[in-house]
């Protein structure tokens, strides 16, 4: 006897199109085009999470990608994320300025609250800011109580503003974790894009009961993360990879008359190591160097939502 | 349970004040030849297992013991080739088990710093008592070997205890290598007026997390090292940097591997005019001289200093 229930092969939601009311089908070939400042082909969208890793984590509902490893004090992965926000930030920052690349800073809560400075040298660098939840350690999930899920969005949104003088509107959530009800609450207080979904290249309407979200495309497969850590590839591997992607969508772009966007998140302890930000700097000249590319803001795209 | 260390204040890498190592050089550079003793039959400590299979995990364990008879002889003959003095981390009971290798580094004027007693004792779960014994062991036994007295620390394998940096610092370390938040020295928040400093020890470029962690080649991992020391040397025409190469001859010294390094450390050492070919006491002995109160200064001025010392925020006794 199985251990199944019949209803194990009931299927109430087999019908076309995802199992879920977020978004309708539609292939990326039919889509009308979406416009770029200048009329660019290529839209460059680089995204620098400013994260704060506890010494002291409770690894639930599962620990976060960078979180501490050893029993604790696990000074070496507290300091090693740390350095991120101290030293790598200030490199991207100043690869940044050096490339004219205005890039989305996407803040943790208790980044705003602990190093306010760095918020500020983010923005009068002329960078944006999205929030990022409170911490790593602040995951969003299903079991969440609603009051904990809207404390950890408003609470960050807050301390974003109070360090930076102006209330996020965009959201990237911790580990990119989500609850089923995630994206209502992110709704329901304020915000009108987030980048957690990953299931398109261009930016995309999103249906929450509690009314529209733009969902910008943040690609997981390209970004430092993925190819160095998890992959452990050598830095001019990725970069090779990373100027691949941009001819590959340039000449998509072309051929379907259609933008298209290289998205690219970039970790500042991660990214920002002294041995890797060359690479990472000739990878970005290369995107930008190739004519019809633009980097691009939160703004640009979502005023250019596709379907 | 401390969400925050609280062992050094918030301190962006942007418009600090200038250091200039001596001779104005850019970048103090230091290699760190970690030269350890893993025990075949370690005790157990709740928090950590020493080996993965039962005892005797034969295959580490004599891979790490073929780097106290092979590899760190090729390594030496490396830095010899450079002139590049050690400054060895050390798990102390070497000086017993191989007064050989001790005797050869004393000869070439190499600086000791403690790792521990073995690698394989960990620091988790000790009484303050036992972590007492182990910086006495460390100071005495390294002063009876050798002549002399060890100032700097890096916890065996990088297991601690919320007191371990203020044990250091009243025992009279002058740096700890076991935080890596910056490319530059930073005074500690530690109990007392002993002047304790975080010396950076770029554990990135630490071949064992090259070679165990991030699966690279020989020959990627001399490009790291030769891309880590050009990013420092541009920015410490600002500020002066700190680059340390930690190693270690068993996993270096493979015929395979020495080669390359060999091209990058003769590639960095090649940069004499601009880089301090140094020790970490010697940088530490300099910076507590010249930049310490330089640096509290310019952490207080931008306000981000605090009250308190590690694991003690509220500054309570």
């Amino acid at each position: 006897m199985s251990i199944l229930p019949d209803s194990y092969l009931t299927y109430a939601k087999r019908h076309a199109g995802p199992d879920h009311d977020h978004y309708p089908a539609s292939p990326i070939i039919d889509r009308a085009p979406i416009a770029l400042p200048g009329g660019a082909k290529l839209g460059l969208w680089v995204v620098v999470p400013l994260e704060f890793f506890p010494l002291n984590p409770s690894g639930q509902p599962f620990k976060a990608p960078g979180a501490m490893q050893t029993p604790y004090p696990d000074l070496r992965h507290y300091t090693t994320r740390d350095y991120g926000n101290r030293v790598g930030a200030y490199r991207l920052l100043k690869l940044f300025g050096k490339l004219g690349l205005r890039a989305t800073f996407a803040v943790q809560g208790a980044v705003a609250e602990r190093y306010p400075g760095l918020v500020r040298d983010v923005l009068s660098d002329g960078h944006n800011l999205c929030a990022h939840g409170w911490d790593t350690d602040s995951l969003h999930h299903s079991a969440l109580p609603a009051e904990v899920e809207d404390g950890y969005i408003t609470r960050t949104l807050d301390a974003i503003q109070t360090a930076g003088g102006t209330r996020p509107d965009g959201w990237l959530s911790p580990a990119r974790a989500e609850g089923f009800a995630t994206p209502a609450r992110l709704a329901a207080n304020g915000i009108s894009w987030f980048a957690d979904w990953a299931h398109d290249d261009l930016p995309t309407r999103f249906r929450t009961p509690s009314g529209d979200l733009a969902a910008l495309p943040l690609s997981n497969e390209l970004d430092d993360w993925q190819i160095l850590i998890n992959y452990t590839r050598p830095e001019h591997e990725w970069a090779l990879q990373v100027t691949d992607a941009a001819d590959w969508l340039l000449d998509e772009a072309g051929r379907f008359n259609s933008p298209r966007l290289l998205t690219l998140t970039l970790r500042p302890y991660v990214s920002g190591l002294p041995y890797r930000v060359k690479a990472l700097g000739d990878s970005l000249k290369g995107v930008l160097d190739r004519a019809g590319t633009v980097a691009v803001t939160p703004g640009d795209l979502t005023s250019a939502l596709s379907a | 349970m401390h969400s925050d260390p609280h062992l050094y204040d918030f301190w962006p890498y942007r418009d600090r004040p200038k250091i200039t190592w001596p001779g104005n050089k850019k970048v103090a550079f230091w290699v760190a030849p970690n030269i350890e003793f893993y025990e075949l039959d370690p005790p157990t400590n709740p928090s950590r297992k020493p080996w993965g299979r039962p005892h005797p995990d034969i295959v580490p364990y004599s891979a790490r013991d073929w780097g106290n008879r092979v590899g760190h002889w090729r390594l030496m003959e490396v830095m010899d080739e450079f002139k590049v003095r050690g400054s060895i981390s050390l798990s102390v009971a070497m000086l017993d088990h191989h007064p050989e290798i001790i005797r050869a580094c004393v000869d070439r004027d190499w600086e000791f710093f403690s790792h521990g007693i073995y690698n394989t004792r960990y620091s988790y779960n000790m009484t303050e008592a036992q972590e007492r014994a182990v910086l006495e062991d460390s100071i005495k036994s390294v002063m009876d070997a050798t002549g002399q007295r060890i100032r700097g620390y890096l916890a065996p394998a990088l297991t601690h205890t919320e007191r371990t940096l203020d044990l250091l610092a009243e025992y009279g370390f002058w740096y700890s290598c076991d935080l890596f938040q910056d490319d530059q020295p930073q005074p500690l928040k530690v109990k007392g007026d002993n002047r304790l400093i975080s010396m950076p020890y770029s554990l990135e470029v630490n071949d064992v997390i090259t070679y165990g962690v991030y699966h690279q080649s020989p020959r990627a991992y001399a490009d790291a090292l030769m891309r880590h020391f050009d990013q420092l040397l541009e920015e410490g025409a600002e500020t002066g940097t700190v680059m340390c190469i930690p190693l270690h001859a068993y996993l270096v010294g493979h015929p395979h591997r020495i080669g390359p390094f060999r091209e990058a450390l003769r590639y960095i050492t090649s940069h004499r005019d601009d880089v301090w070919v140094t020790t970490a006491k010697e940088i530490a002995e300099f910076y507590r001289t010249n930049h310490y109160d330089q640096s509290l200064a310019d952490i207080a001025r931008r306000g981000n200093a605090r009250p308190g010392t590690g694991f003690n925020p509220k500054g309570a006794v």
